[in-house]
């Protein structure tokens, strides 16, 4: 039977309640709303308000909430509305979340994880659309995951909660409608990309909202007689780099797919590392399809315009082989 | 949509005259097919495309001089429809190139005249994939000899692949060169004059000889050939280039280019050979991969190269190959020759006459057949010191021929 994505992440966190009494949410309008997206629908009925908890309009509060809660031994599960709001709680999760281990000498720990949404595509305009999962996978002490599939939706949080350290989770604003088969009993993974299809001509390496738009890519080069890898990172840091190393030595292409800015984006630093440990296994540059570096505007076709698209990543993946 | 662009085909070629095309539009080329027949002052080449495709348009006339890169044809590539392709046609018009290629009728661009080259230009950086360059040195072959297919011509592993193969184009019959007899002389002198100047005012030469005898070989060549009809007969000569190409195989840095200053040794071992032309003028085509072959191949090698040569049916990748240069002048009486690199080349290696000479060996005075082996070297890429070993490496294996 298929599951969609909201569903998937719902029967996630269902799943962490039953098991783990120290397991608790919390966020904006995850209650009575039950979530902006509808994630948490239904749940303040079955665990009740001391577990799922509505809070004031006020990421830095909450999040910092959510870091003492952590460091005093539950588990909780914080939701921020949408990334771009997760800058106010920035100074809670980079100065202290990301830092208190270290900086005691491992005495203790933050088990947090904050889920939020991210990416354009929903006409929500600039304040609501940013990709900005790049910056905070530059921040050392921090596990950021980017669940694409509806199964990585359902089995990815588990393994985050047991992380000692704290764990961004960043669901595209796109994938909530999506459908997959799910497999509860699989064990979910945190650490590993996987090739979502195999080819031989080159590599496309994405992650989250874009994955789909990568694989649409690669089913019209195949009827081009292009055969395209694609990866999905799911993680973005620490990167799995073996797993797109591998792909590109094997293809000696690679185009990276990232909804985030071109300039110092999660793109240069694949592409960096590519450079740095298989450019002698490469047959041409490294391609980048990004969003155009303007705020996502709300117009429909200037949002379609700004973001990457399935032909711009096979125009891409043509010019990589030479052709026009 | 691809480009057929003129190759270059030597470091002295920088324009060439289509003379003919081999091809019609809507033929379907296949790799290393002749498509092209164009004078390049020294001779009427065959000029092989790399690519596959079909060919949609010619963009030049035969009897048109044009520069090399100048775009001669347009080729659908495998699975382009006539409508991709009369969009990137009309893509291209609103975006002309720089370096647009010249329709067929107008007159052709002038191009400087030799005696003004005298900064001459600098080869420009192929561009070769990082992979496609690794690729190349591991399997030994030469990138110099190679057409791009990748983004913006560069050289990709897939072309490796291809010349590693051997893919051996078929050569096909041409008529005879259009230019008057007398103004291609003329011409061939002047692109010999500029690559020559060029050689010696680029390359810091240095020369040693050595003398060699030849009694075990000769003795070994009569008693081989006494075998066998005139036809073939194995010449002094294939002894001489085989050895040469074994004995580049340990002294690479004779074996080579220098490109912007710095030395490339090439993997691979084409032995280009200088062979004189009946009207004038000479030219050096390869031996492809002359290590490789074994005597009585490359003997057949030889003789056929030289025939084409004289009969200009040479292929452009037997004009661009050369690795290093061999002349032969001993049928000319000659005791030695000290020549002139051919840039971008690091090597020359000449011989002259076979003659009887007293030779004392061993406190005996005796008679011996004996040829000197000159060699002309870049100092920028070697030293006498190694010079000397390799011209003993030559006279080494030409006293084992029978492992030749």
């Amino acid at each position: 039977m298929k599951t969609s994505y909201r569903e998937a992440m719902r029967q996630a966190i269902r799943e962490a309640l039953e098991r783990d009494p120290r397991v608790f949410l919390m966020g904006e309008d995850v209650g009575k709303y039950g979530g902006s997206y509808a994630v948490s629908l239904g749940l303040l009925e079955q665990f009740g308000p001391e577990r799922i908890r509505d809070t004031p309009l006020s990421e830095l509060a909450f999040v910092g909430c959510g870091v003492g809660a952590a460091l005093g031994g539950v588990r909780p599960i914080v939701e921020v509305m949408t990334v771009n709001f997760s800058l106010l709680a920035l100074d809670q999760i980079l100065n202290n979340a990301a830092l208190l281990r270290h900086m005691s000498g491992g005495q203790v720990s933050v088990p947090l994880v904050i889920r939020m949404a991210t990416g354009a595509g929903r006409q929500l305009a600039a304040q609501h659309s940013h990709s900005l999962e790049g910056w905070y996978a530059h921040i050392p002490g921090i596990r950021i995951l980017a669940p694409a599939t509806v199964q990585d939706a359902r089995s990815m949080l588990w393994p985050a909660l047991q992380d000692p350290n704290p764990v961004l989770i960043f669901e595209h604003v796109l994938l909530y409608n999506t459908e997959g088969e799910v497999d509860a009993s699989q064990p979910g993974d945190i650490t590993r990309a996987r090739i979502e299809r195999t080819g031989s001509d080159l590599t496309v390496i994405t992650y989250g909202g874009m994955l789909s738009k990568a694989l649409d890519a690669a089913q019209q080069l195949a009827a081009e007689g292009i055969s395209a890898e694609v990866v999905d990172l799911r993680v973005l840091r620490p990167l799995d780099e073996m797993t797109f190393l591998d792909s590109v030595r094997k293809t000696r292409r690679a185009v990276i797919v990232d909804e985030g800015w071109r300039s110092g984006s999660l793109s240069a630093e694949i592409s960096a590392r590519i450079m740095e440990q298989a450019f002698y296994d490469l047959d041409a540059p490294v391609a980048r399809v990004c969003s155009a570096e303007v705020p996502i505007p709300y117009p429909k076709h200037l949002e379609d315009a700004a973001l990457p698209q399935p032909q711009g990543i096979v125009a891409a993946a043509r010019a990589l082989l030479g052709r026009s | 949509m691809i480009e057929f662009k003129l190759p270059s085909l030597g470091a002295d070629m920088d324009e060439g005259t289509l003379l003919e095309w081999c091809v019609q539009p809507g033929d379907v080329l296949k790799r290393g097919q002749v498509v092209a027949i164009v004078d390049t002052t020294k001779a009427a080449i065959d000029v092989e495309c790399w690519d596959e495709g079909t060919v949609e348009e010619f963009l030049v006339a035969p009897g048109t001089k044009v520069p090399v890169n100048a775009v001669l044809a347009l080729l659908r590539a495998p699975g382009e429809t006539p409508e991709e392709a009369a969009r990137w046609k009309a893509q291209r018009r609103a975006a002309p190139e720089a370096a647009p290629a010249f329709a067929p009728g107008e007159p052709a661009p002038s191009v400087a005249p030799v005696g003004a080259a005298a900064v001459a230009p600098v080869a420009e950086r192929r561009r070769v994939s990082p992979a496609a360059r690794k690729l190349a040195e591991r399997r030994g072959v030469a990138l110099d000899a190679l057409v791009g297919s990748g983004p913006e011509g560069a050289i990709v592993v897939e072309d490796v692949e291809r010349a590693a193969k051997g893919v051996a184009p078929p050569v096909v019959p041409v008529p005879g060169a259009v230019v008057p007899a007398a103004e291609r002389a003329a011409q061939m002198r002047s692109t010999i004059a500029a690559a020559m100047a060029r050689s010696k005012r680029e390359i810091p030469h240095y020369y040693l000889a050595t003398d060699i005898p030849l009694a075990l070989a000769s003795r070994w060549l009569e008693q081989r050939n006494a075998e066998r009809p005139v036809t073939e007969r194995l010449l002094m000569a294939a002894l001489y280039v085989k050895a040469v190409a074994r004995a580049l195989l340990r002294f690479p840095e004779f074996n080579g280019f220098v490109r912007e200053g710095r030395f490339e040794p090439s993997a691979q071992v084409h032995v280009g050979v200088a062979v004189s032309l009946r009207q004038g003028g000479l030219i050096a085509p390869a031996i492809l991969n002359t290590d490789r072959l074994v005597i009585d191949q490359l003997m057949r090698e030889l003789g056929d190269l030289v025939k084409r040569a004289r009969a200009f049916t040479l292929r452009s990748s037997e004009l661009s190959a050369p690795t290093v240069t061999l002349t032969n002048l001993g049928e000319q009486g000659v005791d030695a020759v000290f020549g002139i690199i051919y840039p971008p080349q690091v090597a020359l290696v000449g011989f002259g006459s076979v003659r009887e000479r007293p030779w004392a060996e061993n406190g005996e005075l005796q008679l011996m057949p004996v040829v000197t082996a000159t060699l002309a070297a870049d100092h920028r890429a070697s030293d006498g010191h190694r010079g000397s070993l390799f011209l003993a490496e030559v006279r080494s294996l030409l006293q084992r021929p029978e492992s030749l």
